[in-house]
């Protein structure tokens, strides 16, 4: 249906947008690459949606340019820009069928009744809404309505998609097919996709790149697994996932990384240590710590006491205090865990040197 | 649950007095109206046979049908260019709408009518302004007819349209207008393919609520047709205080009660009572 050029390339260059005195987004420069999938992550009031809105031309940056496949575009009205978007709550004409839904784009465009009709019905069938062609939108599951709302924004071969939270009115199960469709009908049409959502697990899982969003302020791009392996501060580290935080003193380069000592023991990390010096902290995932017999000299490890765990089935999660006080989780195999629990529960902390990645003391 | 339960009583209780004045003052003596429809001057259907064939009393009909229909068509796209300025105008063109609306509440029917009287007459405001520019030799009649009983009767009505379209395009979402401009769609093509038909249940209700209105005017239709464009409630006055034709004024009456209570019906099938106000 649509070749992979036509997907847009865009550009945001210092964007900002301030309503009165509050600053929703604050000089935010960020590339989205010619049919990438790009997820905007971040808590609540970040300002994603509000990003989101200026990409398709309903609210007017207060500074900055943006820039489609090198042209300015700024300024143009959003019914010039040919961005197909998908809304909270889908926004479907409740007084139009699925089908008249679905070619209103098309219309727009003065399209010819057999073009609408061959174009309409090929995406009906893609997205899996055949014989729901003359239902409204309001005799329709929450699926299907978001399956009318893709239909529509596609049709007409936009060159970026913006999502705003499309599966948050889902359940668990749908959601989950809905991601599988949406990474399929990405792969299909080639096109560029912005895609929002505030849930961690979604923008790992789909993403070619996330970027991290607070208080208007873009915190990090990165692939999936460059954010979550080595966020570029706390709130990043934190945002993506469960984390462990050990405060380390005295790092210093050291060979084939950093050094410094963690609760009186010292530590190696992989990390370069020139940003960081002197205390730092620690942060390592909890699925990277394990539980081993005893201290080992050529191994990161501290001492510490499981106080709780947590049966997750396939895995327990182990809830640990270090001597210096510090809370620790970890995750390790159920036998794993019943054995530190039961060995008077004092145990050994390890991780390899690679997992540990250092953070600036003191937040963000 | 049971708390709904003992609210409704309580509201039913509240309510009881005004039911019951509602009974004495009006279903109470329209009983009376529909007995002498069918007692006077002599028992029987004779007076709606009469209706049927009597050329004066349908040729009032007709026109009252007609003057109610295109008022309707008046007051509820002049109401629906206000209302459209009123919810989603900006703050200034908010307050100026209220104000447009509201305004007209102030001013008593009576005053109203011989306003546009004054407006309109031969050597009214409008006649001599279009004279002394040149643009018309001889006064045009503007009252005294069916035009200026249409003028009047809008003009009362256009506030009562306002609030069922409010109430619409109140509710309407926001994001399905913007997802239209998304998809392409200029503001012109927004407004006509996607706005109006959102606001379909209260165009409806605000046409129906005019029309009703329209079939009982009184007052307006007397003033501003100077006698010559009677319409029907000025019928019913006629024939019961100025002519002994009682069962003939009774007869009109229940047919056109009973006409205004089919399209109530109609008007709550369509639209819930508090989009109404
Ligand atoms: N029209 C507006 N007027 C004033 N403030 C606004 C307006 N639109 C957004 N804001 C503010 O800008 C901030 C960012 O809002 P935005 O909707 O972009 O957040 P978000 O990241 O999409 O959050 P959520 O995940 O809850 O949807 C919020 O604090 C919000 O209150
Ligand atoms: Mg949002």
């Amino acid at each position: 249906m649509q070749q992979p050029g036509r997907a847009a390339e865009i550009k945001a260059n210092g964007i900002g947008k301030s309503f009165g005195s509050f600053r929703a987004l604050d000089n935010l420069t960020l590339d989205i690459g010619r049919g990438e999938f790009l997820t905007l992550l971040g808590p609540s009031g970040s300002g994603k949606t509000t990003f989101l809105m200026i990409l398709a031309g309903f609210v007017q940056p207060s500074e900055g340019r943006l820039f489609s496949d090198g042209v300015d575009i700024t300024n143009r009205p959003a019914e010039q820009r040919a961005a197909g978007m998908v809304f909270q709550g889908y926004a479907l004409f409740p007084h139009m069928s699925v089908e008249q839904n679905i070619a209103f784009p098309l219309k727009v465009r003065k399209k010819s009744a057999a073009e609408i009709k061959s174009r309409v019905g090929e995406m009906i069938e893609r997205v899996g809404l055949k014989g729901h062609e003359k239902k409204l939108p309001a005799q329709l599951s929450g699926g299907q309505q978001q399956r009318v709302a893709l239909a529509r924004a596609l049709v007409f071969e936009p060159g970026v998609l913006l999502l705003d939270e499309p599966f948050s009115a889902l359940d668990k199960s749908l959601r989950g097919q809905m991601q599988a469709e949406m990474k399929r009908l990405h792969q299909e049409t080639g096109t560029t996709f912005v895609f929002v959502t505030h849930d961690q697990s979604e923008a790992l899982a789909l993403s070619s790149r996330v970027a991290i969003f607070n208080h208007g302020k873009l915190l990090q791009v990165g692939k999936p697994d460059e954010v979550y392996d080595r966020p570029a501060n706390r709130f990043v580290a934190e945002f993506l996932g469960e984390i462990n935080m050990l405060p380390v003193k005295g790092v210093r380069p050291a060979d084939n990384g950093a050094t410094g000592l963690c609760e009186d023991r010292a530590v190696n990390m992989r990390c370069k240590a020139e940003a960081i010096k002197g205390d730092a902290i620690l942060a390592i995932r909890p699925e990277d710590m394990s539980i081993a017999p005893e201290a080992s000299a050529n191994q990161n490890g501290i001492a510490a006491t499981a106080v709780a765990s947590t049966y997750l089935g396939a895995a327990t999660k182990l809830d640990l205090t270090t001597r210096q006080g510090a809370r620790v989780t970890v995750s390790v195999p159920n036998e794993v865990a019943a054995a530190a629990l039961s060995k008077g529960n004092s145990v050994w902390l390890t991780w390899p040197a690679e997992k540990g990645f250092l953070l600036p003391d003191g937040g963000q | 649950m049971r708390g709904t339960l003992s609210d409704r009583t309580g509201a039913a209780l509240l309510m009881a007095p005004l039911l019951l004045f509602l009974i004495l003052a009006y279903a109470w003596p329209f009983l009376g109206v529909v007995k002498w429809s069918f007692t006077l001057p002599t028992p029987g259907l004779g007076q709606y046979h009469a209706l049927l064939t009597d050329e004066l009393v349908q040729s009032v009909f007709i026109r009252t049908l007609r003057i109610a229909a295109i008022v309707t068509v008046v007051s509820v796209t002049a109401a629906y260019a206000i209302t459209v300025v009123w919810v989603r105008g900006s703050p200034v063109q908010r307050v100026l709408a209220e104000f447009c609306i509201l305004v007209p509440f102030w001013i008593s029917v009576l005053t109203r009518a011989f306003g546009w009287v004054a407006l309109l007459s031969n050597r009214g405001l409008v006649n001599t302004w279009l004279q002394s520019i040149g643009f018309i030799s001889e006064p045009l009649t503007l009252v005294r007819n069916e035009f200026g009983v249409i003028v009047g009767m809008s003009h009362f009505l256009i506030p009562f349209a306002v609030f069922p379209l409010a109430s619409a395009m109140r509710s309407l979402d926001e994001r399905v207008l913007l997802a239209a401009r998304g998809l392409g769609s200029s503001r012109m093509r927004t407004f006509w393919t996607v706005f109006v038909p959102m606001t379909r249940s209260g165009i409806i209700g605000s046409a129906l609520i005019t029309f009703v209105f329209s079939l009982g005017f009184f007052v307006t239709p007397a003033i501003l047709g100077g006698g010559r464009s009677v319409m029907i409630a000025e019928l019913i006055y006629l024939r019961i205080f100025q002519s002994p034709d009682w069962g003939l004024g009774a007869a009109i009456s229940v047919v056109l009660v009973v006409f205004v209570g089919a399209l109530m019906a109609l008007l709550f099938r369509y639209v819930k009572p508090k989009q109404l106000v």
